[in-house]
Formats: C-alpha cells, sequence, structure tokens
C-alpha cells in the first residue's frame, strides 16, 4: 500500500551514491497515508474556513442531491446532500474536526496515564506492580463497548463520555507496553549505575527512563487514532457519543440509516471517510514501529 | 498442573469479581434512578418509599453488598421498564446472541481458513496480496458500516436477503457476515503464519519427496497441525464477537442480549444493563480462560512457568 519512491531519476556517479543514500532514507514512507492524514487535519483546523457550506444548513429546495459524479449531481454540493439538504462534504469537514478533538484528548489521557502507570509499575515492582497488573486484568474484563454502554447510561452520553471509554480501555494497553520497557531497562548497567551513583529516583526517571520510552508512545498513539476513531463512530452510531448540533461520522451513519434505500450515498461517503483516516493512521503507526523499533515489527 | 489450573481460575474469578465492583460503581455515578421512575409531581414521602424499597438509602458499600449477594443468585432486580427480572431478561436474549457469535465465527473461519492456506502456499502471489488486503481493510471498516453496506447491497440493491428479522437461516447470513469480518482478518493471517511453519518442516518435505499428492499434502497433513494455534485462539475471538454484536444486532434489529441492552441505557433501566454487561464480562474472562489452559495442556513450558 506504501507508495515508493523508484521512480526516482536514474543518477551516475557519485551522485549516484548520494541519491541512493536519500532513496534509502525515504523508503517504505507512507506518502499517500501521510497525505490522507494531512487532508484531514486541515479539514479539521480550518473547519468552517474550508468548508463549502454550513454543516447544519437546512435547505429543503435541495434535499438528497446526489455526488457530482452521478446524473442530477451539482457543483453546489460535491458530495451531494442529505435527507435535510445538509451538504455531504461540509459536514464530513466538520465530523473530522470532532474526530480529531476527540482523538487527541483520548491520546493524550490514556496515554498520560498509562505511561506513568506502567513506568511506576515497572520500576518499583513488589506491591504496586501486583496490584496495578491485576488492576488491568480486571479492566480488560470488560468488553469496551459495554463499558461504553454502562458509562454513557450512568454519565449520559456525549464526547466526554466517549474519551472517558476510550481512556478507560487504552490506558490498560499504554500500561502494560511501557511497563514491559521499563523492566528491559532497568537491568541495563547505566541504569543500575545510576542508582548505585546515588541517582535520585525523579531524576533516573526523567533523565533515563522517559526519554527511552517516548518512542514506544509514539507508535501507540498514532496506532491508537484509528482505535479511537472506529470506536468513536461506533458509540456515536448507537446514540451514545456525540449529539446533534454536533456532527460525528458515526452520527450521519446512524441518521442516514433510515434513507438507506433512497440516498446510497449518505450511507457509503461517511464511511468511505472512517476507512481512509484509520487506514492511514494505521499504516502511519506501523511505518513508525518499523522505523523506531524493529524489535516490534510484525512478522 | 493443578497448581496452574487453580491459579489462573482463582484470576478469573477475582477479574469477574473486579468488573462487579466497576460496573456496580459506575451505574452509581448516575445519581439517581428514582427520581427517574417517579412522576414529576411525587412526594417527597412516595420518593423516600421507593428508595427504600429498592435499597437506594444504604451506604454504597453495603449497596454493594447487597448488588453482589443477589447477582450471585441470579438476581440482578426488576427491569424498571419491562417489570420482569432483568436476569431473566438477558438470559431469555442471550441463546439469539450466542448463535449470531457461532454463527460469525464460523463465517470468519469460512473465509480466513482458506484465503490463509493459499496466501501461505502461494506465498508473495496475487492470493496472498488480495488477503493481506482484506486484512488491511477489515481492520479499519466498523463493523456497522460493514452492516449497512451489506444490507444496501444485498437486502435493497439485490433484494437477496431480508435487512432485519430473526427465526430463519436467511435472517442470519448478513448479521454474521458483519459480525465475523473483522476476526476473519486476524484469523487469517495467524493461519498464515503457522502455514508458512509447517510447510517448512521436515514430515512436510518428505512427504512432498514420497509424492503424497500435494492436495492431500497442504489440506490434509499441513493444515491439521497449523489448525492448532487458531484453535487456540478460538476464545480470544469469541469473547471478541460479544463486543461486536451490541453494535451488529442493533443494525439488524437481531433479538439478543446487545441490543436489549442499548434499548435498556436510553431507558436508563439499570439493572438490564447491569446483567448484560456483567454476562459479557463472564462470557469474556471465560474464554479467556479457556485460551490460557489450552495453552497449558498444549505446552508444558507454560504450565511449568507459573
Amino acid at each position: 500500500m506504501a507508495a515508493d519512491v523508484s521512480a526516482l531519476p536514474t543518477l551516475t556517479g557519485r551522485r549516484q551514491g548520494r541519491g541512493l543514500r536519500r532513496l534509502r532514507r525515504f523508503r517504505g514512507v507512507p506518502w499517500i497515508s501521510l497525505a490522507i492524514l494531512l487532508g484531514m487535519i486541515v479539514a479539521a483546523v480550518g473547519g468552517p474556513a474550508v468548508s463549502p457550506h454550513d454543516p447544519n444548513g437546512i435547505n429543503l429546495s435541495a434535499t438528497f442531491v446526489p455526488p457530482i459524479w452521478i446524473e442530477g449531481g451539482s457543483w453546489s454540493h460535491v458530495l451531494g446532500t442529505d435527507n435535510l439538504g445538509r451538504d455531504i462534504l461540509s459536514r464530513l469537514i466538520a465530523g473530522a474536526r470532532i474526530s480529531l478533538v476527540i482523538s487527541l484528548y483520548a491520546i493524550l489521557l490514556s496515554g498520560g496515564i498509562g505511561g506513568l502507570v506502567g513506568m511506576v509499575s515497572g520500576y518499583f515492582g513488589g506491591f504496586a506492580d501486583a496490584a496495578i497488573m491485576r488492576l488491568v486484568e480486571i479492566q480488560m474484563s470488560i468488553p469496551p463497548i459495554a463499558l461504553g454502554l454502562i458509562l454513557a447510561a450512568a454519565l449520559g452520553p456525549g464526547p466526554q463520555t466517549v474519551v472517558i471509554v476510550i481512556v478507560l480501555t487504552y490506558w490498560t494497553w499504554y500500561a502494560r507496553i511501557v511497563r514491559g520497557e521499563i523492566l528491559s531497562l532497568k537491568a541495563r548497567d547505566y541504569v543500575r549505575f545510576a542508582r548505585v551513583a546515588g541517582v535520585s529516583t525523579g531524576a533516573i526517571f526523567r533523565r533515563h527512563l522517559a526519554p527511552n520510552i517516548l518512542n514506544t508512545l509514539l507508535v501507540l498513539a498514532s496506532l491508537q487514532v484509528g482505535q479511537v476513531i472506529l470506536f468513536e463512530a461506533s458509540l456515536s452510531f448507537l446514540g451514545l457519543g456525540v449529539q446533534q448540533p454536533d456532527v460525528s461520522w458515526g452520527l450521519m451513519l446512524a441518521d442516514a440509516r433510515q434513507y438507506i434505500q433512497h440516498a446510497w450515498w449518505t450511507i457509503t461517503l461517511p464511511g468511505v471517510a472512517i476507512l481512509l483516516t484509520c487506514l492511514a493512521s494505521n499504516m502511519t503507526g506501523d511505518w513508525l514501529r518499523d522505523l523506531f523499533d524493529p524489535r516490534m515489527r510484525q512478522a | 498442573m493443578t497448581r496452574f489450573l487453580l491459579s489462573r481460575v482463582a484470576q478469573s474469578a477475582i477479574s469477574i469479581l473486579g468488573a462487579s465492583v466497576i460496573i456496580f460503581v459506575i451505574s452509581r455515578l448516575s445519581g439517581d434512578p428514582v427520581l427517574q421512575m417517579t412522576p414529576i409531581d411525587a412526594t417527597p414521602e412516595m420518593i423516600a418509599n421507593l428508595r427504600a424499597r429498592l435499597g437506594l438509602d444504604l451506604p454504597l458499600w453495603r449497596q454493594y453488598l447487597v448488588f453482589l449477594g443477589d447477582a450471585l443468585q441470579g438476581d440482578f432486580g426488576q427491569s424498571y421498564r419491562w417489570e420482569m427480572p432483568a436476569a431473566q431478561l438477558i438470559l431469555d436474549r442471550a441463546p439469539a446472541t450466542l448463535l449470531l457469535a457461532a454463527a460469525a465465527l464460523g463465517v470468519s473461519l469460512a473465509i480466513a481458513v482458506p484465503v490463509g492456506v493459499l496466501s501461505a502456499v502461494h506465498r508473495g502471489g496475487w492470493i496472498d496480496r488480495v488477503g493481506r488486503a482484506i486484512a488491511v481493510l477489515g481492520q479499519a471498516m466498523p463493523h456497522f458500516w460493514i452492516g449497512l453496506l451489506l444490507i444496501l447491497l444485498f437486502s435493497i440493491r439485490l433484494g437477496w436477503l431480508p435487512a432485519v428479522g430473526y427465526g430463519s437461516p436467511s435472517n442470519l447470513i448478513l448479521p454474521a457476515i458483519a459480525l465475523g469480518w473483522y476476526p476473519a482478518a486476524a484469523q487469517m493471517r495467524v493461519v498464515r503464519s503457522a502455514m508458512l511453519d509447517v510447510l517448512d518442516s521436515e514430515y512436510i518435505r518428505v512427504g512432498r519427496a514420497m509424492g503424497v499428492p500435494p492436495r492431500l499434502l497442504i489440506w490434509k497433513y499441513a493444515l491439521r497441525n497449523a489448525a492448532a494455534p487458531l484453535a487456540t485462539l478460538m476464545g480470544v475471538y469469541f469473547a471478541g464477537m460479544i463486543g461486536g454484536a451490541f453494535v451488529v444486532e442493533v443494525i439488524f434489529a437481531w433479538p439478543g442480549v446487545g441490543r436489549t441492552v442499548v434499548e435498556a441505557v436510553f431507558s436508563r433501566d439499570f439493572p438490564v444493563v447491569q446483567a448484560g454487561v456483567l454476562l459479557s464480562a463472564v462470557i469474556f474472562v471465560l474464554s479467556n480462560l479457556a485460551v490460557d489452559l489450552s495453552y497449558g495442556l498444549i505446552d508444558p513450558r507454560i504450565r511449568d512457568g507459573r
């Protein structure tokens, strides 16, 4: 899937050596995925500035306008309109924003909490470690969607509920992997010598442990983006996540469900947005993992 | 071996107990179900009476012990909405969910095994590439969207299969595909890598040298050995299906536990939500326990390591 750069012009002599080095450096860079992610970020940040219409602008004289490549499509609504005449492209752009904001909060919180817990658990070991790992196991015994349902019942549906569920589900993921990393770092000579030399625990964390797990955290975070987007879409689809008048891809699909007979584009396009974003972030995550940590590379 | 078994069973029991604490605490975060159940013009005495009747006036930890004691006897309280025992309601719906999960497991295996085997046999060939593309795509598509696309194509465009309903085998096909698609991707990779290992082994090469027909060699002798890792992971896949069923059941109006719990969430019918979520946690934990135990049975190194 990843685009390669084998189409570089052929070079001769010494310049070829430089060209090959450059070629090797860019080998496997998922250009298409990065471009998709960049597009999503532009849509999310640009919001109203890049969106052709108001995402909630109802126009009852232009309902179910098909996309431009279908007969009857119009340039004013490139991807068509839904049952209330709202512009689908504008709504997809608004949905990108919600997805990005939820991903940002969810990933920072679950990565931060899980990373910290994993570091403490791995470094100090003993009772705290045993207790934390048991907690991780308990947490993992409830299916994430079920946890989302019970939280939504208790706290009410909304984007904050989605973030809480994702954080509750994913901190265990970070905690377990970071703990494993710390266990192996702890046994390294430079950490042991630092301890013997009387370096304070805080300084060991800051100087020796934290910098070494940053790559791992980055890889985990990039792989989590796709999961967060799928999860948010599922919860919003069930009516437990993002609520009207906010726009989310999952919610668009839930709305479109009733009109599945009239307008196929209203249920395919938001799904395509989900698919592309997930695919792009999974690919980027795989690439980062291979780049930073060949040991984690999958067979 | 007994020690390994006992310790895993104990761990699972602790996990289920912990899950019950989480479920209980979260359901009490919501504030007062009593206010939801009483009319707006209810007098304070009426509210206090109802609260005392439901045991909601006790301290939280005592409420938990009551909840746990009742739960152990299979009593999760009356459903506020259906006015029948919540556990009864959930158990009535469980067979439909289990049927769906089993069918989905069948669908995923029917996709994963042939594609996985052929991917390994023709490594790097077109079927390997198609298989990998399916796997990558499958991981990026939410269950419910696959479900909607299936309805769009097979129910609305082609009119081959019903979109919603329950009871006849034709109702089962689309939901099972929607639910089985996602695990199929993971299983395909397991089968492929196990087959690659087996195909490289001595006895397959000997078999080939002796002139055993390739079809027999691959589909009988090699596959039988490559199936072991897949079999041990079956519990994990089954557990995953239980989570996915919550969404798929809603789309196809499937009368299972998932849809019942989703509906109960909207009416804040906590006994039903608690019973359903706890049941899914129990199935989840037991499936994973089964996996661990089967590992222990197959690989002595694991059970001795504990």
